[in-house]
């Protein structure tokens, strides 16, 4: 019997899983709070990803007949106005939903960090930028969003560049934070000593030190975008009607919300698990990525 | 002696600071030498002006505000201070490089030390990985880290302090500096590990034969490892000799006051000696010899201008007035007569 429990302790010390060495991965499995949200948000993706197999008719196929069909078995979600499937038409917008919260992010990850290192790293970049990015943040988020959304038209494009100009100061923001601290850590100095030039101690030493806090922000700034977006279809500044967002299909429900509660009902709880899925997320990583708690372990 | 032509010489250099109360001088009318090979030890107070001399040497002065008045910085004859931003990054890490005091936080936490090590190798020679690779293992295996091939894995977080030294100091000299900084290299580290790292780069200075500069705090630094030593005071040097001299024959006061606040082995003090005072605000420096106010010589006459930099002794230079022919009241003042 001692062979086999050495030959296991032996395969287990030589053969630890990537997932038990690594340990954010490890703390983040243990908390709980953050494998609720990443599951939510991956079956909300999977559903958005697959939506084509997923939705059981055309979101836009209308059948007078089944005009105002509550929750059944045969409508899962029930029926619109126009007898366009719920559950359809749910589907389709969180495809889009997420898209546009992805392409925010992206567009954040991008121009959020591109003008936060610049202005943390460069002294003389610092004051013109920050001033820009002051005056943006000044502006309510969707007072903004809704003003660019406006000027440039209603499309999905659209809503999801008004949505980045709101957010990029704020990820910004976060950025030049810790590129201020980490630029006068030693490693910095001992890498310029090294004849790393500035560009290079950016990209190798300073915004990888500043991944935690960016990562944590971006994931709220995904959940502030999808409520956004909602906000903005819903004020028909978002994707025009025929397409399903979330968003239009609260505002067109909303005038039948007495006799057919669930067309605006539906939405919403999507729109709710969504942004929830995506906190529970983003306070998981803050609470396992936070620095000062890195720190403290050193 | 004085035939080979120097590989760095520092001529009149002053730095400056700008601060809200006005420019600040960290470095004033700073001058010397340093032969291929040789060890120069910078001693001084914090804020006396060490660290800078060595980051204005590297190029690395925090502009603004700090800023080079006057002076230049010759290495094998050229002037570090005209050269390009991309010809002092080609010598960085390349003909000359530093190490710094804080090896617990001078590693990139998020990279291996492979990495890093590479790194500078990689971009100084133009190698491909393996070969910076296999400079890698050879460079630690020479610092003295044991297994070197399995730490190129580790992260510094892995490593101890002493460790990291080690590792900041392959890294440094990966590229075959001509000449090394090493800027308090032992001071955060614990006391036997300081006589380690002390011995690694004594071994090392004569294995690769580069000129260093060590500035520390710590005369027993300077004893083991130096040849010559400067030792500055409020930006200004005060004393420039041979390690024997200015243990033998300290010929500034201020050299002779650090000189007994290093306590006696053998004998049962009570109190430690220590100078009396502090660092003068560079705002307001005492006009004429800077360390008069902390002085026990100090006379009126101190107060006159700066004393000049006179050679006691061959290749020996004190700054006080007491050695430009100054007689009067010619007795030795008792207080800090018969130190060692």
């Amino acid at each position: 019997m001692t062979t086999a429990v050495d030959a296991a302790t032996v395969a287990g010390t030589r053969k630890r899983s990537f997932l038990q060495r690594n340990p954010v991965l490890r703390r983040l499995i243990r908390h709980k709070a953050f494998v609720v949200g990443a599951g939510l948000f991956l079956i909300i993706s999977l559903v958005a990803i697959l939506a084509d197999f997923i939705a059981p008719s055309d979101p836009s196929r209308m059948a007078v007949r089944f005009r105002f069909r509550p929750p059944s078995a045969e409508h899962w979600f029930g029926t619109d106005n126009l007898g366009r499937s719920q559950l359809s038409r749910i589907v389709y917008g969180a495809r889009l939903s997420l898209a546009i919260g992805l392409a925010v992010v992206i567009m954040n990850a991008v121009f959020g960090v591109a003008l936060g290192a610049a202005s943390g790293y460069f002294k003389r970049l610092d004051n013109i930028l920050m001033r820009v990015t002051d005056a943006l943040m000044a502006f309510p988020p969707v007072l903004l969003a809704l003003g660019i959304a406006a000027a440039l038209g209603p499309s999905s494009l659209t809503a999801a560049i008004a949505l980045a100009a709101v957010y990029i100061p704020r990820t910004a923001r976060i950025v030049r934070a810790s590129v201020l601290v980490v630029r006068e850590l030693e490693f910095v100095q001992a890498a310029m000593a090294m004849g790393a030039g500035n560009l290079r101690i950016l990209r190798k030493h300073v915004l990888p030190n500043c991944m935690a806090p960016l990562i944590v922000q971006l994931t709220f700034v995904f959940a502030f975008a999808v409520v956004t977006e909602a906000t903005l279809s819903f004020l028909g500044l978002g994707s025009p009607p025929p397409t399903p967002t979330w968003g239009n299909m609260i505002a067109e429900g909303r005038q039948y919300i007495r006799d057919a509660a669930w067309i605006t009902l539906i939405p919403g709880l999507a729109l709710a698990v969504t942004v929830l899925s995506l906190n529970l997320l983003g306070d998981g990583l803050r609470d396992v990525l936070d620095p000062r708690l890195k720190i403290s372990q050193d | 002696m004085a035939s080979t032509p120097p590989l760095l010489s520092v001529r009149g250099l002053r730095i400056e600071f700008g601060t809200d109360q006005g420019p600040a001088t960290a470095v004033d009318d700073l001058s010397f030498d340093l032969r291929a090979g040789e060890v120069l030890g910078i001693v001084g107070e914090s804020g006396s002006g060490k660290s800078v001399t060595a980051l204005s040497i590297m190029g690395l002065l925090p502009t603004p505000p700090g800023r080079v008045v006057a002076g230049e910085i010759l290495f094998e004859d050229s002037d570090l201070l005209k050269k390009s931003r991309t010809d002092m990054r080609k010598i960085r890490g390349g003909a000359i490089s530093m190490i710094f005091q804080e090896p617990m936080t001078s590693l990139n936490p998020v990279f291996t030390i492979g990495d890093q090590l590479t790194e500078a190798v990689r971009w100084h020679e133009r190698v491909g990985m393996a070969a910076a690779r296999g400079r890698a293992i050879e460079m630690l295996h020479k610092v003295g880290i044991s297994s070197p091939e399995r730490r190129l894995e580790d992260y510094p977080h892995q490593l101890s302090g002493g460790m990291r030294q080690r590792v900041m100091i392959a890294m440094a000299l990966s590229c075959g500096p001509k000449l090394l900084l090493a800027d308090e290299p032992t001071t955060a580290l614990d006391v036997t590990i300081q006589a380690q790292i002390l011995d690694l780069l004594r071994q090392l200075q004569e294995e690769f034969r580069m000129a260093v500069i060590i500035i520390t705090h710590n005369l027993g630094v300077v004893a083991e490892f130096a040849d010559r030593v400067l030792v500055m005071y409020a930006g200004r040097t005060v004393e420039h000799a041979s390690v024997e001299g200015v243990f033998d024959r300290p010929s500034h006061p201020y050299t002779e006051g650090l000189l007994s606040s290093i306590p006696d082995i053998e004998a049962d003090v009570l109190r430690l000696t220590a100078i009396p005072g502090t660092l003068p605000n560079p705002h307001e420096l005492p006009p004429g010899c800077r360390f008069q106010p902390r002085c026990t010589y100090a006379r009126d006459e101190c107060a006159a201008g700066p004393p000049p930099l006179v050679p006691v002794a061959q290749s020996h230079l004190a700054a006080c007035i007491r050695h430009t022919g100054y007689r009067r009241g010619a007795a030795a003042p008792p207080a800090m007569a018969g130190v060692r």
